[in-house]
């Protein structure tokens, strides 16, 4: 009776872990999410447009797996210019965001004006890999 | 307000009358970096030097005369014959460019330099420039006076002087400078975070990949040097500007380079590049999950990731390594191989270990090449790290992998010169701080008051608040140089709050550390003895870059008691060849001269310092190492009209093909079994005497080599080999010889046509002997020798 009984009281145990994962996984999900909502609307704007771009890169990266990998300069500059743009997007966003304290002073023109060089740097690279 | 302005005139007048300063020592470092490497130029003349130069050239020529597109789709036929070159796609571009478009854009000013000037004193005017990038890296570590003295060294370090004399003109000459230059970029975005610097890095980091093979240590030592801030703790989002648009922007121009191409992201050297770049996407996302979370969410967040993130990295990087893993030398080159495992290349690819630059140095070669920054290396490296910042921590990084590596080949010594450089301009300049700090400390008290006993003590304490109020001076300093960089504007202001602070309370919050102040005596005779060592560092510097590093090595000198003795034999023999063969006529000799060959005599080769296909080189190895009649049948199927033999057995020049014959015989035999080092030894030496093996008595190098020797002196004593020759009296059946310079030193022959009849019946049993023998060969070694 008694090793039945410790037996039902461990998978009790087990049971309530599992729900305390879930339940904090729901947790941290809604954490997150509430922590989400308070970034101001610019910096929202700019991690959209890091999302279409790597959306965009997996979308690339499936096609060349269906298609095949001919002719492979235009693959690869397709990919990286997704993940080019994913990353200048990203710097901007570290640049542009008031709660960092290393920027404090970097004006955001100063910011937007690098990030555009740099694209345009990138995209001319892009038109000539192309092929 | 007064008082500080008035305090504030004469300290902007200084520091104005030191910017200037700065500027006028910068201009005559250049200076000095451009005239020290003149010394070939004025010894010899204004000649292209060595072998590769020559290729070099050859290919500005055609680029000069024939414009950039015909470069980029330029098939070379008059080398590697039968094969060709594809020169658009195996070259790296980058030193060609740069002189033809310095030829291009002189000649549209009118001022008409010939293409050769341009090439000549391209290498000098780089290093003035690499001078200058390293004044600019090492201020960005330490400041503007570690910064001069690291170019000062550099300007004058016979490492690098040895690969950028003037007519050296070698992809080093460029490569050295855009090396710096790209780490100058690095850390400038490290320090400052700004995009616009990491655009710059990426562009410097694409003339790299255009100047020089070795740009691989760049892409790995950029990623160790990021794995290696994030793994103590110094992620910032700095790191993450400088790194992530170099390595994305880095691989697109570095796949735009043709010689590179898609080898920038398939061969395992940029694989760690990639691996770093996942890995600080990794750290980044969760330093931002830290920032918006509470504690308690994040370490849940922790173990919820933790536990599913190994487990699907661990499946994803099992996949790679078999991947990897699959092909035989792990996706690396031959040249990375052999640098990563020393033995390699002397296993495997006996080419690779042929070459007199790739192997390891000797002891002394270091103090030959960096003379006195030997000993400074090790306190630069502890300056370093009092106290340690990013860019510090950088170059402890590249100066510790430079040394492993110059230790593994002699030539990239090369890339050690300008870690040592920094790390002894930083080491010299904390040192004359600290002494002048002492001297000017203790001067004025020394001046005023004579120090008798009951002095000492105010003196002392005079100087240590002193020395405590410099102290916070420089502590503000190192703070706005090491620590934040905020705008320029901004850190003025931070400065003048910190010393008005300072001003109100002397000597008590601000002393962080108690600063060194060495007795008076003791810093002036240590500044006397340093400024001696920079004495005997620039003595050595001259002496190697006047006598060691000038020679253009297609000249040679010597002196006799009868004066200076000029060997100018190459050229001659050259210049026999442009004008007396046709233009079509194919020239075979051993790799070295092959580049010689196509530029000066303008003929067709079958082999060249290129060393691409191994096959073709044992081919001529092998025709080098057997009989007249076998070699004449290899030749005679490549088409070879010409044989060219260099020989210094009489004058005494040790690098002539007789020396280099071990290695014609272990490539060919590599590849023709049938060729065996052993037939070629007695006693396991290579020997030309009495005792001599017959089969090396019978090859044809032995033979195009010392025929008719035995006529200068009678008794065939070759000078560099120190014997007389074993077989003195013999005739060439299947060669003639057409030419033989001067001093013996280069020996052409022609191929003799094949017979067109055979005469008599004397000749019929030879004949038919020599045929039965050679079909009872020819059914014997089917298998083994191709050429019968």
């Amino acid at each position: 009776m008694i090793p039945v009984h410790l037996h039902f009281e461990e998978i009790e145990k087990k049971l309530r872990m599992a729900k305390s994962t879930s339940s904090d996984a729901q947790m941290l999900i809604r954490s997150l999410r509430t922590a989400y909502a308070a970034t101001p609307t610019n910096l929202k704007i700019i991690d959209l447009y890091v999302v279409y771009a790597i959306v965009t890169a997996v979308i690339q990266v499936v096609y060349m797996g269906v298609v095949g990998s001919f002719p492979f300069n235009s693959f690869l500059s397709g990919v990286l210019s997704c993940v080019g743009t994913a990353v200048l997007a990203v710097c901007l966003r570290i640049q542009v965001n008031k709660e960092n304290k290393e920027f404090k002073d970097l004006p955001p023109e100063r910011a937007y004006a690098d990030f555009i060089l740099c694209n345009l740097v990138l995209h001319l690279v892009i038109m000539n890999f192309l092929g | 307000m007064a008082a500080t302005a008035e305090t504030k005139g004469p300290s902007t007048l200084r520091n104005a009358f030191g910017g200037v300063l700065g500027v006028f020592i910068l201009l005559l470092i250049g200076v000095l970096a451009f005239s020290i490497r003149l010394f070939s130029v004025i010894k010899y003349e204004s000649v292209i030097h060595e072998f590769d130069p020559y290729f070099n050239y050859r290919v500005t020529q055609y680029l000069t005369k024939n414009g950039i597109y015909d470069f980029w789709n330029w098939f070379d036929d008059r080398t590697w014959y039968p094969l060709g070159r594809v020169i658009g796609g195996t070259v790296y571009p980058g030193l060609t460019l740069t002189a033809g478009s310095m030829w291009w854009l002189l000649n549209s000013l009118n001022i008409p330099l010939s293409v050769e000037t341009v090439c000549v004193f391209t290498a000098p005017i780089f290093s003035a420039n690499a001078a200058w990038a390293t004044f600019l890296l090492t201020k960005e570590v330490k400041g503007t006076g570690a910064g001069l003295t690291a170019a000062v060294l550099l300007a004058m370090v016979p490492s690098y002087i040895s690969r950028s004399v003037a007519g050296s003109y070698d992809n080093e000459a460029v490569a050295i400078f855009a090396l710096v230059f790209t780490f100058y970029l690095y850390i400038k975005t490290l320090n400052t975070g700004s995009l616009f610097y990491a655009t710059l890095n990426a562009l410097s980091y694409f003339y790299m990949v255009c100047s020089w093979g070795g740009y691989t240590f760049i892409i790995n030592l950029i990623p160790m040097h990021v794995l290696l801030c994030i793994l103590t703790g110094r992620y910032s989002s700095r790191l993450y500007i400088a790194y992530a648009p170099l390595v994305v922007l880095g691989t697109l121009l570095a796949s735009l380079v043709p010689v590179v191409g898609f080898n920038a992201v398939m061969t395992s050297e940029h694989f760690a590049s990639f691996l770093v770049f996942i890995i600080i996407h990794v750290v980044a996302f969760i330093y931002y999950i830290k920032g918006i979370l509470s504690p308690k969410m994040f370490k849940v967040a922790m173990t919820l990731v933790v536990t599913i993130g190994l487990a699907v990295s661990c499946a994803v990087i099992a996949i790679f390594i078999a991947l990897v893993a699959s092909s035989p030398t792990k996706g690396w080159s031959g040249r990375s191989l052999s640098l990563l495992d020393p033995t390699y290349a002397s296993k495997y690819i006996p080419i690779i270990a042929s070459v007199s630059e790739h192997q390891p140095p000797t002891w002394p070669s270091y103090f030959m090449d960096i003379n006195v920054l030997a000993f400074l290396v090790p306190a630069g490296i502890i300056a370093c790290f009092l106290p340690l910042s990013d860019a510090s921590s950088f170059v402890v990084l590249y100066l510790v992998t430079s040394v492993y590596f110059s230790g593994v080949m002699v030539r990239l010594m090369l890339v050690l010169a300008p870690a040592a450089c920094i790390m002894s301009g930083i080491a010299l300049s904390e040192a004359f701080d600290v002494f002048t700090r002492s001297i000017k400390l203790q001067l004025p008290n020394i001046l005023d008051n004579p120090p008798d006993a009951g002095d000492m003590n105010s003196v002392s304490s005079i100087a240590q608040n002193d020395a405590s109020k410099i102290d916070s001076h420089a502590t503000t300093k190192s703070e706005t140089v090491s620590k934040e960089r905020p705008s320029r504007k901004n850190r003025k202001k931070e400065k003048e709050k910190e010393k008005e602070n300072v001003e109100k309370v002397p000597s008590h919050s601000e002393n962080k550390k108690r600063l060194l102040v060495l007795p008076l005596e003791a810093s002036a005779v240590a500044i006397l003895l340093l400024i001696v060592l920079g004495g005997f560092y620039v003595v050595h510097c001259v002496w190697a870059a006047a006598e060691a590093y000038s020679a253009p090595s297609i000249v040679l000198t010597s002196y006799a008691h009868d004066g200076l003795h000029v060997f100018d034999d190459f050229r001659e023999a050259y210049a026999w060849l442009r004008h007396n063969t046709d233009v079509d006529d194919k020239v075979a000799s051993w790799w070295d001269y092959g580049y010689q060959t196509t530029a000066m005599a303008n003929r067709t080769v079958i082999v060249d310092n290129n060393t691409w296909n191994n096959t073709h080189i044992a081919t001529v190895g092998t025709a080098m190492s057997s009989p007249e009649k076998a070699a004449w049948e290899i030749f005679n199927s490549l088409d070879v009209k010409y044989v060219l033999v260099v020989f210094g057995g009489l004058v005494g020049y040790p690098s002539d093909d007789i020396n280099k014959f071990l290695w014609m015989v272990r490539i060919g035999g590599g590849v023709f079994p049938h060729i065996r080092e052993p037939d070629y030894l007695r006693d396991g030496q290579y020997r030309i005497d009495a005792q001599a093996t017959p089969t090396m008595l019978n090859c044809l190098m032995y033979k195009l080599s010392y025929y008719r020797f035995v006529e200068t002196d009678g008794k065939a004593f070759d000078r560099v080999r120190r014997t007389e020759i074993g077989k003195k009296y013999f005739k060439l059946t299947h060669f003639e010889e057409v030419f033989t310079t001067h001093h013996w030193m280069v020996r052409i022959y022609k191929l003799k046509p094949p017979k067109n009849r055979i005469r008599g019946k004397l000749k019929k049993p030879k004949s038919s002997s020599k045929s039965s023998s050679s079909n009872h060969k020819r059914a014997g070694n089917t298998q083994k020798n191709p050429w019968q």
